[in-house]
């Protein structure tokens, strides 16, 4: 019996290849090729041995094809490869490192949010560099069919093992149902927020929000979800599915598939996708949540990308996918607020304020009445300009001494 | 086995290589050479044709006529890097009259010279003295080349046959184009490579030269970038290079997002450092990662109107854009990377012909390698001393020359922008493998992960303290790489000395030993 993981193509860098085939005895025998026999052969082995020893593999032999893997990716490809040729309900899991035992806010900014392959390890271990306020391993389109599996472990050990520098660790998991069994490699592996794809109804919400609770073992868990609207049914159902669940905090819209299913070609204008995305952002608003635009797709037209990110910003999404990380610094700076915005939101912070010290019932500004989600706003974006480094925390005091 | 000597920095070195006394590395400005230079002998008009024509019947007759015989050295150049077809060529020749023990001494090696391992296997080569690349750096980590490897950079190449450290018995010369008399440059041809800079200093000192070229045109061949008065034979050969392999259409700017962020960070660094500034020069090299660091210069120098009066090259197309926009006065150049920087060096006076004597010779009277601005090299390992290694990688094997690396070391700002590791490879480590420049002279060390500034250089820190850039100390690097990566175990060598690494004035900075 012979179980494989990983990838061996020449482009496989930071990957490796695993094939076990268990054997009737004579122990273990691991063949290890790798270019980094020098440096890491050595725990490359004992890594291995522990993990055989972990699932009480006592006669196998196992081959790898390394390409300089990390302790993590070794560990999933083997794990993986393992798990084709025995039955068992343990997991291996490298210890969960300090820097990635945070949680997120429903409020924070989510400019930029970069796809990472979920099988694809070389992409992620430098992921966190590039400043996208989210990472998204991605277990769903990026991912062949017969791969999944493998790179369920995979994710769950990048979730551990990877430091992603505080950018909010997304999962995006498979259609539901078949997303739903991605879940337990995730949940219990302190991932910030779960996307969910393709949804149509606030039933599959419910259904997800089930199975996490019942993982979590309470309802009481700090993962965020974000629903994706790919379909003309999702965007009818828009509101109900933003409000299905309290730990919803931004809803996203798939134009690809969304432009497919109306039976309209996606263009750089974007005239079909303008009922839908208007959509999006009003039945966020009504939720509560924020609304998130699609990817931009075509990765060396930065230009193309700037305007399409000022229009996404007029229509009111907050945010958009990144699938690269030079995509990261533009859809950042475009969904900042401007000099402006921030001027007039301090200036609608400071007068609220003062309202309330006076213990006014009204706020006003230049003998203009603000209404309380004007202000609200203003607090928005006061958080979003801190965030983006463009506003300092203590700009008050600043503010008053000028 | 010689007894072993520990040099300043540190290093145990055997006190003879192949048989000769070395002088041990004494630091940098240390060691006071004395003496004359080399001196080639003095040869007459009456030995040679007066029509000046050079020309003999092909390249074993030439090695005849030039004196080969057992042990000689022969040079060569690499200005058609991968696509050079004579050094193999020559090697055949010699195993073929049957001679033993030669030297080889290139300016520099490349893949395509794999096959010389078979010579050195037979005994035809005794070793090389030149960069030891790929499969031949294998060869020789191995403990399987006959004599002990010298590896000098371009600067200490031509300081070595200057100052008679090296003497070149036979110089083999491929030109692109070359008259009868033997005045050659490498403009034009089938196998157009620029400048033929690194084979000056062979046409000067070899007792022998031969010009051999796929392009012979009457005399006289202008700009005589080789003059034919130090030249005895010239050859003709159908074919000496491989077009595409020489200089590629289009060098290609790197795509690899982290090697993107590397370069916006260096480039975000100077400026903030206050380097791009009107008058000053550059050098920033050839690889992917420095092609977009020159772009991004180009972009702050159009944004802020500043020009700079000089770059030094390795030319290609975008440094030739930023010529013809008039952002760059002159182009010093050394080598020329693609078909652009060929033609630019051709048709414009302000794209200047260089050599390892005018741009890197230390045993001299100053070079312009001191006067460069900023430096952007790359390394195989920096350990946290800031020293560097561009030889070795960390598992023991040589794998790369020292190029030009060393001389620009001597450069006003030097910065590597490097990786912090390399498919788990760190490049960040406590001590290099092997000691190729000391740390004193580097810089500023850039990563995708933050960047460390020598210590000895607190006028940068105080120029980018209050810039938002990620400034780190050079060991929270290396331990933030380890943190990744895990903790690198070392290779393992044998006693026997493989090749010694010299510095630019000639004496042994470093060896390398045979890994177990």
């Amino acid at each position: 019996m012979t179980g494989i993981a990983g990838n061996k193509d020449d482009s496989a860098r930071s990957d490796c290849f695993v094939r076990v085939s268990l054997t009737k005895k004579s122990g273990i025998k691991i063949d290890l090729q790798t270019k980094v026999d020098t440096l890491y052969g050595d725990s490359i082995r004992k890594l291995c041995l522990d993990i055989l020893n972990f699932f009480e593999v006592k006669n196998a032999k196992v081959e790898i094809e390394d390409k300089g893997a990390l302790d993590f990716i070794i560990a999933a490809r083997l794990e993986s490869a393992i798990k084709e040729v025995i039955t068992s309900e343990k997991e291996y899991l490298l210890p969960l490192i300090k820097e990635n035992n945070y949680f997120t806010d429903k409020k924070i900014a989510r400019r930029s949010r970069l796809y990472l392959p979920g099988n694809s390890p070389k992409l992620m271990i430098n992921a966190g560099i590039y400043s996208a306020d989210g990472v998204i391993l991605d277990l769903e389109d990026s991912v062949a069919p017969d791969k999944k599996n493998e790179a369920r472990y995979l994710v769950r050990n990048a979730l551990r093992s990877v430091d992603f520098y505080g950018a909010e660790r997304m999962v995006r998991i498979n259609q539901i149902p078949d997303g739903l069994n991605d879940l337990k490699y995730i949940v219990p592996h302190n991932v910030n927020l779960i996307l969910i794809p393709k949804c149509e109804t606030p039933a599959q919400i419910k259904q997800v929000d089930k199975k996490i609770n019942e993982i979590a073992k309470t309802s009481d868990h700090r993962i965020h979800l974000m629903p994706i609207i790919e379909s003309a049914l999702g965007v009818i159902n828009a509101y109900s599915i933003a409000s299905a669940s309290k730990h919803i905090v931004a809803m996203a819209i798939g134009l690809e598939d969304y432009t497919a299913d109306i039976g309209a070609q996606r263009t750089e204008e974007g005239q079909e996708s303008f009922y839908a995305r208007s959509v999006i952002v009003n039945a966020s608003a009504a939720a509560g949540i924020q609304a998130i635009d699609s990817v931009y797709s075509d990765v060396s037209n930065m230009e193309g990308l700037k305007e399409n990110v000022a229009h996404s910003k007029a229509l009111g999404f907050v945010g958009m996918g990144c699938i690269h990380p030079r995509q990261v610094g533009i859809i950042n700076a475009g969904y900042n607020p401007g000099a402006a915005e921030i001027e007039k939101a301090k200036t609608i912070v400071l007068a609220f304020e003062e309202a309330q010290r006076k213990g006014l019932g009204v706020v006003a500004v230049k003998s203009k009445m603000i209404d309380l989600p004007v202000v609200k706003r203003a607090i928005d974006t006061i958080n979003t300009a801190i965030t983006a480094g463009l506003l300092k925390e203590n700009w008050k005091e600043t503010t008053e001494n000028e | 086995m010689s007894k072993m000597i520990k040099n300043v920095s540190g290093r145990m070195i055997p006190e003879y290589i192949n048989g000769k006394k070395i002088i041990p590395f004494q630091g940098v400005g240390k060691f006071m050479p004395s003496g004359r230079k080399a001196m080639p002998r003095i040869p007459t008009c009456a030995d040679f044709p007066p029509d000046g024509n050079k020309l003999v019947k092909n390249l074993k007759d030439a090695l005849l006529r030039a004196g080969v015989s057992d042990g000689k050295t022969i040079s060569t150049h690499h200005h058609f890097r991968n696509g050079d077809l004579i050094a193999v060529k020559i090697f055949k020749i010699i195993r073929e009259l049957g001679y033993k023990d030669m030297v080889w001494f290139p300016s520099a090696s490349f893949p395509c010279h794999e096959p010389l391992i078979e010579f050195l296997e037979d005994g035809t080569i005794h070793h090389i003295e030149g960069s030891m690349n790929g499969p031949l750096g294998k060869f020789c980590s191995e403990g399987k080349m006959k004599g002990v490897a010298v590896l000098r950079s371009h600067g200490g190449r031509y300081q070595a046959v200057q100052d008679g450290d090296i003497e070149i018995d036979i110089a083999v010369i491929a030109a692109p184009a070359a008259d009868p008399f033997g005045n050659a440059n490498g403009l034009t041809g089938p196998s157009a490579c620029g400048l033929l800079g690194f084979a000056l200093a062979d046409s000067q000192y070899a007792e022998k030269v031969i010009v051999v070229t796929d392009n012979l045109v009457p005399f006289p061949c202008i700009p005589w970038q080789i003059q034919g008065n130090y030249v005895d034979f010239v050859v003709e050969e159908e074919k000496i290079g491989i077009p595409e392999k020489i200089v590629s259409g289009t060098t290609q700017m790197t795509r690899s997002p982290d090697r993107l962020l590397i370069a916006e960070l260096t480039s975000k660094f100077c400026e903030e450092a206050g380097l791009i500034k009107d008058g000053f020069s550059f050098q920033t090299g050839a690889g992917g990662t420095s092609l977009v660091i020159s772009t991004f210069f180009r972009d702050i120098m159009r944004e802020k109107g500043i020009k700079a009066r000089f770059a030094r090259a390795g030319s290609n197309k975008y440094l030739v854009e930023m010529l013809e926009e008039g952002l760059v006065e002159y182009i010093l150049d050394g080598q020329t990377f693609d078909l652009e920087g060929v033609r630019s060096m051709r048709e414009n006076p302000n794209h200047v012909n260089t050599s390892p004597f005018t741009s890197y010779n230390y045993h001299s009277k100053g070079n312009f390698a001191s006067m460069v601005d900023i430096v952007i090299l790359g390394a195989t390992e920096v350990d946290v001393n800031f020293n560097g290694n561009v030889v070795t990688h960390s598992d023991g094997y040589l794998l790369h020359g020292i190029g030009g690396w060393q001389n620009c070391l001597f450069g006003k700002t030097v910065i590597l922008p490097v990786p912090l590791f390399r498919d788990r490879i760190p490049v960040i480590v406590d001590e290099v493998t092997t000691l190729c420049g000391p740390g004193e002279m580097i810089d500023v060390i850039v990563t995708e992960r933050g960047i460390a500034i020598n210590p000895l250089r607190k006028d940068l820190f105080e120029k980018v303290k209050n810039s938002n850039l990620p400034i780190k100390t050079i060991q929270e690097l290396k331990d933030e790489a380890e943190k990744i990566c895990g903790k690198p175990g070392k290779p393992e060598f044998t006693d026997k000395v493989v090749a010694a690494i010299k510095w630019v004035d000639g004496t042994v900075i470093d060896v390398v030993r045979q890994v177990k």
